[in-house]
This record gives structure tokens, C-alpha cells and sequence, in this order.
């Protein structure tokens, strides 16, 4: 039976401000300290009355320029209503049908595939909800509610259904994750459901009459981790597979609504987790206790100026600028910070092959061993750069390089901050420069020869590999020196 | 009894030159309170404790030669629905009968400010549905004037206290009439200001869009006074005005030249009780001899007024109340055979919590905001509500005021609309028009009917009007001379 999937996402981001969107509370993740992080307005209080944030609005509308979305001139708040202990005012400040942002897109690969533009249907702002605290012992105690989460900035990201997979589904939650990161708008920690996503799936099927039909669109909640994302909708196609195998049931067919499932990870299986007869009815109605938003051609000009550079758009450029599509995935997919230093070096040297080498092997591995972002990292553009032109200038050779490099690291260990104007003072004190002069290299090799009678005696025995260890002892007293023209001049000497 | 009954500017002058000190202001209004709050029953709670310390604070600062406010000694009264820190308001509800609030509404701070001594909090109808204080979950409040007949309502316990001198001051809110009509039922004056003009923080929400506090007071001047302390605007509250906030008492002796009043001639109908008819016409009278024109305007949408706010009011109730489910503060049904579940303890919590008429208009409100039929109830009404605003913006290019009764009828009797609540609804029918425009209104005694019950006229003005509005009022005060006629009521209710 041929098939297309076809999935959405919904993904909701807790963005990065000080306070929460509605009050002056402040906003963090703070699960130890129950309630603490409270007020009459986030804990809906009568009387308390929502004031905007601006910074949340800000945010709010520079990610969704980013995500090539159109900003709405005119927006307004909207109450969705329902009964859960986690929302105290029994309703949410949400946006129903002017959402202050619509139609964008995002790129998303997946690996060697072609790059697809997944359109965006919609972004909006609403506040977060608290958590519901349950007693996991079963004995049946009280459940509890924390409201420290309650009002945190949420935006909530619409895709179209224009994902043909589980993994293109991942692909394009990971490059959401990194523009995110990349906007500095959210912190994208997952683990504590600064990032959720829930994906709505369902399969176009191609039946042996040659008719084309669609399954029940199911949506899967709290798909809370990459891998998450690909397992649950890999799992759900199967069984929307089985199950129209089973029914025929098909999208539209009387009694037929969108359900939605839950994620187990453990049992790597989806589950129904309500049923159409509860299906909500959420009364939306315009927020009269808030005043609508107008933005202003000065604002969009302003925030214009926050939304950078994508990272699918700047892989493509640092592709232009010579490196494999492989490297630049990975200097970009480390995040801005990196592919801002990597870039600094870059046009420093002015070789990118060169500063991605470096960057994608000795700076990772070092970021790797030592479990350090690129800001606690040693060596600054400047440092990486000033010892890169070296060996772009032929003055070091790259093994010097990776020597020096070693010892900078190792020194900043010792608590000696790595400095560009230390890199000549290593290549003197080592003997790193390359040597160019031959009188030096002779007068080495004299030595090295007149010190190794035995090796010399070998040689002329025909035993070719004795050279070696006078080029050892060559290379020993002259660091700089090219180990292949030792080689050629000791034989030059000997044969001479 | 030397003070018992008398303006605030009286009260306010006599206690900055030494003639009386607060505390045996306040000492005086707590005994007379003590001997005949028991007929009245305006008061859910009486302050003793807290209003002579904070009496005896005043006489201090002034001892001292401190700054003191404009209101500093002077008894107020304030509506149950409106936050004072460390004090229940229960909005005369069960729901609500032991929440302390944690903090001040701006009302409540602006009046400490102005020093104000606040002695109680008022009777009402429940969560401010109603215009009779009938609803109320804990006793219905009578009429000083008649203690058969209701003060009216919502700030049914506000207006009889200011008419039984139980403080010269009340604090009320108005969201179809609540200040107005019990005003013109118990014979002092009742403005509610321009939607915006005073702060609705730590007003607990009936319906969002139309709430506004406002001053019950035994004068004209008492409003200014009042007003002075509490409008302006407050970045707490999201619909509160930037307009400037001139000052309302100073100016208020100053007669208005050339004044044009409207008069509309639909108002004049079957339901206007005859004496209503005729005091109202006095007041016209009164106005055509102190030289002002009298012009017939139209307001050709204004019949639609009760029907839409029986639309607004309830569907913005019904999402306001919804914070009530007994999870987080407020009542909590008890489980009646072992733990109950999530939905009945909402389901009990609320049914037990609210009172009928509560429940009727949370059931009506819901109703209005459900998918099916949202457009043909909440947002026609929205349509119709802007057609009312706009009568009102063409009426004011042709006049100054438009003057009506307040009420239809003279204060009815406790019991005799109770299973009426349409005949109930209607009795708002005057009063609506200002809250669904967003106007400033105010209600005045204009005569009394011969059994001795007050009446009130209203006129309504333009938004941010309510300096012009109280000169023209106070105009009229003069011209009919109700001066004394308190003192009558009072000394009759301590007389009984
Ligand atoms: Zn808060």
C-alpha cells in the first residue's frame, strides 16, 4: 500500500524574559520553590488585572520575522476558556483569530536530502499555565499545584502540514531549536519544558482502486525531546497503517475527529488520551481586561534590526565561501556563538578552509574533552587567528601548530590566559619557526651525522631506514625544520 | 449627632481648623452606626478597630503639622467588592465569604493617601448582579428612607449608608447602574465616571468592559471631592485612561453659561412611574430657568441597551467568575461520600458557592460565548453596542447633557421583584446606555414622591466630561434645593 505522511507541528517556546507576560513576577525555572515566584495577577486573584509585557511582544515578533512571518499592524487577546486546577483564572490570554503573526516558513534537511521550506500557518503569544503536582507513591495523596510557571511568555508555533516524514519532522524541530538559540530568544531547554512540541500526523493513502484518501488526523502531545519527535510520529504511522487496514476508517467519515495521544517513550507506543466526546468547546472571546496591540512601521524598522542571520541561510554562505556542506553543518549546528567565533577566525586568516579545520576538529575535540561551550573556551578568535596566520604564512608548519595549540590550552590550565603575543615567544622558545636558511639545517645535520657513526655506517650498507634517526635527532635541535628536506639533504650528504 | 448626615466638605473643613478631631468623627459614626445600622443592615462588616486607629493616626500627623490629604479624618464606606488589604471582600457571595485579599485596589490606596477613614465594607448584590441587594448571600439592606424598601443595587449597602449618615462618602461600582440607581433610590448623589477614568484594579470583575467605581456621596461636592482623590491613571490596569485628570471640586461653584440639555422623548413611556415623570420635569424646569436650552434629541438605539448588556454583561461575568472553582481560594464544597473527582468537586464547589441570579447569568454568558451561537449573540451585540456609542457621539454634538430619570420607579418594595428578575432587568434601562457608551453619568435627587421616597434624575456626558457634569449638577442642586432633606431621613431613621 503506497502512502504519504503528512505532519504539523505545534511547538510551543517559554521565551527568555525577565518577567512574566502579564505581571512583574519573575520568570524561571524554579520547581524546588514551589510558589514562590507568585502575585495577585498570575495567581488570578480577584481583582488582579493582566498588564502586558513589551519585552515578551518584542521577542515574540523578532522570532517570528525570523521565521519569515508577516507581522500583524493590528493584534488582540483573546480568553480561552476551560476548568484546570494549573490555570487559575480558568481561562488562558491567548490570541484566537488576529494571532500577531502568520504566514512564514523554515528550511529543513534532512541529511543528505534536498533542503524544504516548511510554511509556517501561524505564530501567537499566550501565557503559560502552572504545573499540576500529583502523588506518584500511589497512596493516594493530595495533588498540588505550582503556579511559578503560570504566565511565563509562551509562543506558540503553527506549522502547515508540509512535513513528509518523522526524521524531516525532527530535522525541522532541530533547525527551529537552533534558530531559536541562534535569536537568543529562549533558553530551548527541553528538559525543563522551555521547548514542546506536539505534532498532528495522519497518512494519504494511495488504495488499489487508485483512490486517494486520508486517515483521522491524530495529535500527539508532549513530544518533549528530538528523538521524541521521530520515534512517536515513526510509531504513529504504523498505526494509522494498521488501524485503516483494520477499519478503512478515513477522514470525514461520519463520527470521525481529530484525536489526541499521548507519548510513551518507555514503551515507544502512542495512546489515547481523550475522546471526541470531551471534545472542548473554549468560548474564545476578546480579553476586555487588555487593550489591543497596534504596531508601528519605527517598531518592525527596530526589531528589524534583532532578527539575524538564519542558520540555514549562513550555511549556505559558508558554503559559498569554499567549506563542504558537512562543515558547515557542523559550525553552524553548534550554535551562533561558534559560528560566530569560527567566522571571526575565518576572515582574520582569511582562509575559511583553513579556520574550519581548526574549528570542526581541534576546537571541538578541546570543547568536547573538556565539556565547554565555545565561551568558556580558551583560546578567543583573536588567539586561534594570530596562530592560524602563521601557518597560512608558512612561518610554523601545521604539526607546530597543533603544538602550540596544545600548550596554550595547557598554560590557560595553569591558569595563564592565552595571549596572541605568547604565540611567538613559544615558536622561539620551542624552535618552531620554519627553517628556511640551509646553512643551519647543514650545520644540523653535520652534527647529527658526526653523532651517529652507526646509523651513517648502516646506511652506507645499504640499509636506507637508519636515516631515520638522524633525521630524528635533526628535527630535535631544529623544530622548524621540514622533516621532508632533512631527508632529501641527509641522502644528498651521504650518496654525496 | 453633630455631625451626623453632613457633607464631607463640611466634615473636611471643620476637621483643618481644629473644630473636630477624626477621632471623634470617627467615634460619632461608629456610635450612630452601632444604634442604626441594625434597621439598615448596610454593612456586611464595620471596621471599629481599624477606623479609629486609623482616626487617631490622622490626628497625630495633623498634631504634628504632616501633610495630610484632602479626605484625611473623613469617614468612607466601600463597596464589598473592592480590595482592601487584610480585609475579606466577599462580593457578598459564599463563594468569597472568608477570601482575604492580600493587597489594595488602587481605590483603596488613593483613598488611604487621601487619608480617608475607612469604617466598613457595604452590602451589595451578589458579585454585582442585581439592583436591589436582594442577591446578596447574607441579607438583603433596606431603605433608610423606608426600611420595607430595598436601597436598590448593586451598591445597595453604599448608598443607604451615605442616607442613613453612616459616612458622607461611599465607594460603589457601576456596570449597568449599580451606582446611579441605589443613589436615586436612597436620595444622594451617584456618579459613575468615564470608563477609564478611575483605575479597576482590585475591583473584582463583574463585567470587564463596563465595571467602573465611582463615589456615592450626600452631595454634588462630596462626588468632586471624592473623585479628586481617585481618578487617574494607573499602569496596573491595561483600559485605564492617560487623559489628564483635572480637579473636579475646585471649579464645581462656577454655573456653566449657554448649556444645551437633551431630552429624549422615548424615555417618556409606559413603564415611567407618573411622580418619576414629574420630578424629572421639574428638574428640566429648573434647567430652562437657570438658562439653559432644552433640546429633543434622538438616541434611536438605546431600546436595544438592556437587551445588549444582557448579552455583554453575562458573557464577560460568565468568564470573570470562572476563577472560582474552589482549587486555589474561595469556597470548596466537602465531599459528601468519600473523595469526590476533580469535576464534582468544580461542579460542587461552584453550585453551592454561587446564588441563583450568580448562576443564571454565568449560565447566560456561557450560552452567548458558545461556537454555535457566538455570532449571533456576543458579537451582535458588540455591533448594536457600537451603534449605541455612536447615538451618543452624534446626540453630544447638539448638547451638553443628555438628562433622564435614573430609575423608572421609586425604590420598590424588598420581596416585590424577587421572582421577577425581566421586570428587574428592565429597571436598569435608563442607566445602561452610559456604561455600554463608556460615558460618565450621574444620578442627583430631584424630589421625592408623596409617600416620601426619593427620586433621582441622571445626566449623562461626554467621556472625560465629568468636570462640566458636576458643575451642571451642582447647578441643579442648587436650583432645587434638596439641602436638608437628608437630615430629615437621618434623624427619622435614629428617631424609629
Ligand atoms: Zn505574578
Amino acid at each position: 500500500m503506497q502512502y504519504e505522511v503528512v505532519v504539523g507541528l505545534e511547538v510551543h517556546v517559554q521565551l527568555l524574559t525577565k518577567s512574566k507576560i502579564f505581571c512583574g513576577c519573575a520568570n524561571k525555572f524554579n520547581p524546588d520553590n514551589p510558589n514562590t515566584q507568585t502575585c495577585p495577577v498570575c495567581l488570578g486573584l480577584p481583582g488582579s488585572l493582566p498588564v502586558l509585557n513589551a519585552e515578551a511582544f518584542r521577542l515574540s515578533c523578532i522570532t517570528a520575522m525570523a521565521l519569515n512571518c508577516e507581522i500583524a499592524r493590528f493584534t488582540k487577546w483573546d480568553r480561552k476558556q476551560y476548568y484546570y486546577p494549573d490555570l487559575p483564572k480558568g481561562y488562558q490570554i491567548s490570541q484566537y483569530d488576529l494571532p500577531f503573526s502568520e504566514h512564514g516558513w523554515i528550511e529543513a534537511q534532512v541529511e543528505d536530502g534536498p533542503v524544504r521550506k516548511i510554511r509556517i500557518l501561524r505564530a501567537h503569544l499566550e501565557e503559560d499555565a502552572g504545573k499540576n503536582i500529583h502523588d506518584e507513591s500511589g497512596r493516594g495523596g493530595d495533588s498540588k499545584v505550582d503556579l511559578n510557571r503560570a504566565g511565563t511568555p509562551l509562543l506558540e508555533i503553527v506549522s502547515q502540514p508540509d512535513i513528509r516524514s518523522a526524521a524531516e519532522a525532527k530535522a525541522c524541530l532541530e533547525e527551529l531549536h537552533l534558530l531559536l538559540t541562534f535569536l537568543g530568544v529562549s533558553d530551548c531547554n527541553m528538559q525543563e519544558g522551555s521547548l514542546r512540541c506536539d505534532a498532528n500526523v495522519n497518512l494519504h493513502i494511495q488504495t488499489e482502486s487508485g483512490d486517494k484518501v486520508a486517515t483521522p488526523i491524530v495529535e500527539i502531545k508532549n513530544l518533549n525531546t528530538f528523538r521524541g519527535v521521530e520515534a512517536a510520529i515513526e510509531v504513529e504511522v504504523k498505526r494509522q497503517l494498521e488501524e485503516f487496514k483494520k477499519t478503512g476508517r478515513k477522514l470525514g467519515d461520519p463520527g470521525v475527529e481529530k484525536e489526541t495521544r499521548g507519548w510513551d517513550a518507555e514503551r515507544n507506543t502512542t495512546f489515547a488520551q481523550r475522546g471526541k466526546e470531551e471534545a472542548a468547546d473554549y468560548r474564545y472571546f476578546p480579553d476586555p481586561d487588555l487593550v489591543p496591540v497596534v504596531v508601528s512601521e519605527e517598531q518592525l524598522t527596530e526589531w528589524r534590526t534583532f532578527v539575524c542571520e538564519s542558520p540555514s541561510r549562513r550555511r549556505r554562505r559558508f558554503q559559498e565561501a569554499g567549506l563542504s556542506a558537512y562543515d558547515a553543518e557542523v559550525i553552524v549546528n553548534q550554535g551562533r556563538e561558534f559560528a560566530d567565533y569560527y567566522e571571526r577566525v575565518a576572515d582574520a586568516i582569511g582562509d575559511a578552509k583553513q579556520a574550519a579545520n581548526w574549528a570542526t576538529q581541534d576546537v571541538l575535540r578541546t570543547l568536547n574533552d573538556k565539556q565547554q561551550t565555545i565561551d568558556d573556551f580558551a583560546l578567543s578568535s583573536d588567539v586561534l587567528a594570530a596562530l592560524l596566520k602563521r601557518i597560512v604564512d608558512g612561518d610554523i608548519t601545521v604539526k607546530s601548530g597543533r603544538e602550540l595549540f596544545a600548550a596554550l590550552i595547557e598554560e590557560a590550565d595553569d591558569g595563564q590566559a592565552a595571549a596572541a603575543s605568547r604565540i611567538d615567544e613559544l615558536i622561539e622558545e620551542r624552535g618552531l619557526k620554519v627553517v628556511n636558511d640551509t646553512g643551519a639545517l647543514d650545520a644540523a645535520i653535520d652534527a647529527a651525522l658526526a653523532e651517529s657513526p652507526q646509523a651513517v655506517e648502516d646506511f652506507r650498507n645499504g640499509k636506507q631506514q637508519a636515516v631515520g634517526a638522524v633525521i630524528g635527532k635533526v628535527m630535535k635541535s631544529l623544530k622548524g625544520a621540514d622533516p621532508k628536506q632533512v631527508r632529501e639533504r641527509i641522502i644528498e650528504k651521504l650518496s654525496g | 449627632m453633630d455631625w451626623i448626615g453632613r457633607s464631607v466638605s463640611e466634615m473636611a473643613s471643620a476637621l483643618q481648623q481644629g473644630e473636630v478631631t477624626a477621632q471623634a468623627l470617627a467615634e460619632e459614626h461608629l456610635s450612630h452606626i452601632e444604634a442604626c445600622e441594625p434597621k439598615v443592615r448596610s454593612f456586611l462588616e464595620v471596621f471599629r478597630e481599624q477606623a479609629l486607629t486609623a482616626a487617631e493616626a490622622v490626628d497625630r500627623k495633623r498634631a504634628a503639622g504632616e501633610k495630610l490629604g484632602p479626605l484625611a479624618g473623613v469617614p468612607v464606606a466601600i463597596k464589598d467588592n473592592i480590595c482592601v488589604k487584610g480585609e475579606i471582600a466577599s462580593c457578598s457571595s459564599k463563594m468569597l465569604e472568608n477570601f482575604r485579599s492580600p493587597y489594595n485596589s488602587h481605590v483603596t490606596e488613593r483613598l488611604l493617601d487621601a487619608g480617608a477613614v475607612l469604617v466598613g465594607r457595604t452590602n451589595m448584590d451578589e458579585f454585582a448582579m442585581g439592583s436591589s441587594c436582594e442577591s446578596s448571600a447574607f441579607f438583603p439592606t433596606s431603605n433608610p428612607w423606608d426600611l420595607d424598601r430595598t436601597p436598590g443595587g448593586s451598591s445597595g449597602g453604599s448608598a443607604a449608608a451615605v442616607a442613613a449618615g453612616f459616612a458622607p462618602i461611599a465607594i460603589g461600582s457601576d456596570t449597568g447602574g449599580s451606582i446611579r440607581q441605589p443613589a436615586s433610590f436612597c436620595g444622594v448623589v451617584g456618579l459613575k465616571p468615564t470608563y477609564g477614568r478611575v483605575s479597576r484594579f482590585g475591583l473584582i470583575a463583574f463585567a470587564s468592559s463596563l465595571d467602573q467605581i465611582g463615589p456615592i456621596a450626600t452631595d454634588v461636592c462630596g462626588a468632586a471631592l471624592t473623585l479628586d482623590a481617585i481618578a487617574g491613571h494607573d499602569g496596573r490596569d491595561s483600559t485605564s485612561a492617560k487623559e489628564p485628570v483635572p480637579s473636579f471640586s475646585d471649579a464645581l461653584d462656577q454655573p456653566l453659561a449657554g448649556l444645551r440639555v437633551g431630552v429624549v422623548a422615548e424615555h417618556d413611556n409606559d413603564g415611567l412611574d407618573d411622580e418619576v415623570r414629574q420630578a424629572v420635569a421639574k428638574s428640566v424646569d429648573a434647567y430652562r430657568k437657570l438658562g439653559a436650552e432644552i433640546v429633543n434629541i434622538d438616541l434611536p438605539n438605546a431600546q436595544y441597551g438592556v437587551a445588549v448588556y444582557y448579552v455583554l454583561a453575562p458573557s464577560e461575568a460568565s468568564s470573570n467568575l470562572a476563577r472560582y472553582d474552589g482549587v486555589h481560594y474561595g469556597y470548596r464544597a466537602e465531599a459528601e461520600n468519600g473523595p469526590h473527582s476533580m469535576i464534582e468537586m468544580y461542579e460542587h464547589s461552584r453550585g453551592q458557592g454561587f446564588g441563583d441570579e450568580v448562576k443564571r447569568r454565568i449560565m447566560l454568558g456561557t450560552y452567548a460565548l458558545s461556537s454555535g451561537v457566538y455570532a449571533a449573540y456576543y458579537k451582535k451585540a458588540l455591533e448594536v453596542r457600537r451603534l449605541i456609542r455612536d447615538d451618543f457621539t452624534k446626540a453630544f454634538e447638539s448638547v451638553d447633557f443628555v438628562l433622564s430619570p435614573t430609575s423608572p420607579t421609586p425604590p420598590f418594595k424588598i420581596g416585590e421583584m424577587i421572582d421577577n428578575p425581566l421586570a428587574l432587568y428592565l429597571n436598569d434601562l435608563f442607566t445602561i446606555g452610559a456604561n455600554l457608551a463608556g460615558l460618565p453619568a450621574i444620578s442627583l435627587p430631584c424630589g421625592k414622591t408623596s409617600s416620601g421616597l426619593p427620586i433621582g434624575v441622571q445626566l449623562i456626558a461626554p467621556a472625560f466630561e465629568e468636570a462640566r457634569l458636576l458643575r451642571a449638577s451642582r447647578m441643579l442642586e442648587q436650583e432645587i434645593g434638596w439641602d436638608g432633606e437628608l437630615a430629615g431621613c437621618v434623624s427619622q431613621l435614629a428617631g424609629d
